[in-house]
């Protein structure tokens, strides 16, 4: 099983730092939790705070990259460009809702579940149905 | 004639026409995006003019990087990575060299429009800076000298006043659709103006265009 990490990246600060400490609830000490959010004070996301936090991740996980919207895709793929190619094979970007998404994978790598499962959970998030219908 | 000291003037100028434009550039963002592309370019490039001054260098390639890599961590928006793209290719192509040609400029300049491509995903008629850079691009192809530099400069402030009557196809102005026609793509004005006091500072004698006036 592989180790993960999840890396969150927000135009906000504040949703990707309280992004992670909700994850760090459900995904318990095993899963890496980090973010890569804001510009700062300000809102924005920021590609070389983006390859500071892929570079901080320990160095054989898998690494799993949420995104809220727009440029926070770009400057990923922007990051991932100029960060390792070792970072670069280990990265993938996921396309899902950021927090049911991440939540699917905290809860997914917290079972022990391969990286392609995790991914796969992730994903399918989007059609989940939030609302139970009635009996 | 590219020198590392026109090309820290370049910085220099460009900077403070952002400054003159901000508004405008809001303005215009405000209306199909998200209402920061002033501020965001602003703050951009006086952060890359500052680390410019701050670090000298004879190498234009070593120059271009120092400005993708402040862009990328002060923009904050798209504008931010599609500049520092335009920056990096900058630098692929004049890495070691003090100074460029005409010829050496147009490959730089081609290299940068089709990683904006590749980052921006987007096409030309989408009402995105790629409306700009790649009619002015192909205009330095076909003249790769300091005339063409002149001529590419007036192409690119008519490709940005002409995307007024696009519909935007990519970034949040696509999801107005019809309704983003009527507004010139604020991407493609900084644009422009980049072409505009590019060739200022390596030809001289451009003329400003009044954009306030002109797409406002």
């Amino acid at each position: 099983m592989a180790n993960i990490s999840l890396l969150i990246v927000s135009h906000s600060r504040d949703l990707g730092a309280g992004l992670v400490t909700l994850l760090g609830q459900l995904a318990g000490p095993e899963v890496d939790l980090r973010h890569a959010a804001g510009l700062g004070d300000n809102i924005g996301t920021d590609a070389t705070f983006i390859m500071k936090q892929l570079a901080h991740c320990p160095h054989d996980n898998e690494i799993l990259i949420f995104f809220d919207l727009g440029s926070a895709l770009m400057n990923t793929q922007m990051a991932l460009e100029l960060v390792d190619e070792d970072v670069q094979t280990r990265a993938h970007i996921v396309d899902a809702p950021l927090v049911e998404g991440a939540i699917a994978a905290a809860v997914s790598a917290r079972a022990g579940m391969p990286v392609e499962q995790i991914i796969q959970h992730a994903r399918e998030a989007k059609w989940m149905e939030k609302i139970p219908k009635e009996a | 004639m590219l020198t590392t000291s026109a090309f820290v003037a370049f910085i220099q100028a460009y900077t403070n026409r952002l400054d003159e434009l901000q508004p405008l550039l809001d303005q215009l963002d405000n209306q199909i995006g998200d209402g920061d592309h002033g501020t965001n370019m602003t703050r951009g490039f006086h952060a890359a003019n500052e680390r410019l001054t701050s670090t000298p260098t004879d190498d234009l390639g070593a120059l271009s990087q120092t400005v993708a890599m402040t862009l990328l961590s002060s923009v904050g928006g798209a504008s931010g990575p599609l500049y520092a793209t335009v920056f990096l290719r900058f630098s692929a192509q004049w890495k070691g060299q003090s100074q460029v040609d005409a010829k050496e400029i147009t490959e730089a300049i081609v290299q940068a429009r089709d990683g904006l491509v590749v980052r921006g995903k987007a096409h030309v008629g989408e009402k995105t800076m790629i409306d700009v850079w790649s009619p002015a691009a192909q205009t330095l192809q076909e003249n790769p000298t300091v005339s063409g530099l002149l001529k590419a400069a007036t192409v690119a402030a008519e490709a940005a006043v002409g995307t007024r009557e696009l519909v935007a196809g990519k970034g949040r102005a696509a999801y107005l659709g019809e309704r983003s026609r009527g507004t010139c793509d604020p991407g493609s004005v900084s644009s422009a103006v980049f072409f505009e006091e590019f060739a200022n500072v390596i030809v001289g004698g451009v003329e400003k265009t009044p954009w306030p006036t002109l797409v406002s």
